[in-house]
């Protein structure tokens, strides 16, 4: 038998958090994904919310892309705050 | 010109590992650690699966309501496991599908452990105490692998494995402190399980196939013999405390070494239950096949539902 489409699991663990990656299931639709990720991704009060997403569905960015996409944040060390030294008096800024 | 690309790009991977950064589904990978890590963790997945088996059995004949519910919720939590790791898995590439088919087919291998028979309600205990235990010596050693979905799966697993031991020990605790019978009973327990556990960690690393690639890819991180010391020198005290003792006369702590020394594993037990000989192989498989033609319909009409919505 063919396999039931793959889900992507995102729990939100309480309120006032995001909703974070927990694993992935098989399920025929909707309505199982979320029904099967109670089952197995909260057994233990992991979380009160669930997102579900086809697999298919999420668009990833190429790992082979990561020095185009990313080098440039690396070098622009002016954005942290620890760039700026002041004086002892106001450090605590 | 191609050779040197692969070389490099060969390099750049042992590096990573080597720095302990983590590899990711799309990563660039060798062909070879690909395989392997398919093997180990689907082999790992089909474990978990075939282990709910053996306490299946017991689960309608739970001395209370209060073992039951705990035993069926242990249950619960491999079926989880095998979950978690099949999809580990899926990430390199193999299909859910090719995994069970291999499994039910009896292509794929999976622990060795259960195709031990559980005897009776003793070995509820000594299998949650012992099997899960060395079960658990080994995932924890594995949550630091280095390909992240399958640490990922390790971490969780472990989170979820204390539960298990302990309600195990606890079953044991309690014949320990029962009539002469049930601490009988207990002992006879211990005996059959204690070598089976033992072999769980595998051969010794110089008669182990895969072992010194796997370590250097940090696929496994502590040794076979490294982890078998590690698992008995924990359980000793476990298992003075419960006033019961292992079937190995050389099993005596060492001073020297702090650490215990043990008899040797009988191998050729191994080798045969490996290859499919061992007590349970064939019912194993049978009921797993059972299972799984059992629910066909149950997919079926889950299929047929999905189909009239979409
Ligand atoms: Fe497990
Ligand atoms: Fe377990």
């Amino acid at each position: 038998m063919k396999d039931w489409p793959l889900w992507e699991v995102f729990i939100r663990s309480k309120n006032g958090l995001h909703h974070k990656h927990a694993g992935s299931l098989h399920a025929a639709d909707a309505q199982m994904a979320i029904e099967n990720a109670r089952d197995v991704y909260t057994r233990r009060n992991e979380g009160n919310s669930i997102w579900v997403v086809k697999s298919t569905d999420i668009v990833a960015s190429d790992p082979e892309d990561g020095d185009m996409l990313f080098e440039a944040a690396k070098s622009k060390i002016y954005r942290h705050p620890t760039f700026y030294q002041l004086p002892d008096e106001v450090n605590n800024m | 010109m191609q050779d040197i690309d692969v070389k490099s790009l060969e390099t750049a991977f042992q590096d990573r590992i080597d720095q302990e950064i983590k590899i990711e589904p799309r990563d660039w990978m060798p062909e070879d650690y690909r395989k392997n890590l398919i093997r180990q963790i689907s082999q790992h997945a089909h474990s978990e699966v075939v282990g709910m088996l053996p306490e299946k059995n017991w689960l309608t004949r739970a001395p209370t309501l209060k073992r039951k519910m705990a035993l069926l919720a242990k249950i619960q939590d491999e079926g989880g496991h095998g979950l978690y790791l099949y999809s580990a898995a899926e990430t390199l590439g193999v299909s859910r599908e090719e995994m069970v088919r291999d499994l039910l087919s009896g292509k794929a291998k999976y622990a060795s452990i259960f195709n031990y028979p559980a005897l009776n309600w003793a070995d509820m205990g000594v299998i949650g105490w012992l099997v899960d235990g060395a079960a658990i010596v080994n995932q924890v050693a594995l949550q630091r692998t280095s390909y992240g979905p399958y640490s990922r799966a390790m971490i969780r697993i472990c989170k979820e494995e204390s539960f298990h031991q302990r309600q195990g020990y606890d079953i044991c605790l309690q014949l320990a402190r029962g009539s002469d019978e049930q601490k009988r009973m207990l002992q006879d327990a211990i005996n059959r399980w204690w070598w089976p556990v033992l072999m769980m960690f595998g051969p010794h690393d110089s008669a182990s196939a895969h072992s010194a690639q796997s370590m250097k890819w940090k696929i496994k991180r502590v040794s076979n013999d490294g982890l078998r010391q590690k698992f008995v020198d924990q359980t000793v005290p476990q298992l003075e405390f419960l006033k019961m003792t292992a079937p190995d006369p050389q099993l005596k702590w060492n001073e020297e070494r702090g650490h215990y020394d043990f008899g040797e594993i009988d191998w050729d037990e191994f080798w045969n239950v490996v290859k499919g000989v061992g007590p349970c192989n064939k019912r194993r498989l049978a009921v797993r096949n059972k299972a799984h033609d059992d629910g066909a319909w149950v997919r079926e009409a889950a299929n047929a539902y999905a189909q009239k919505n979409n």
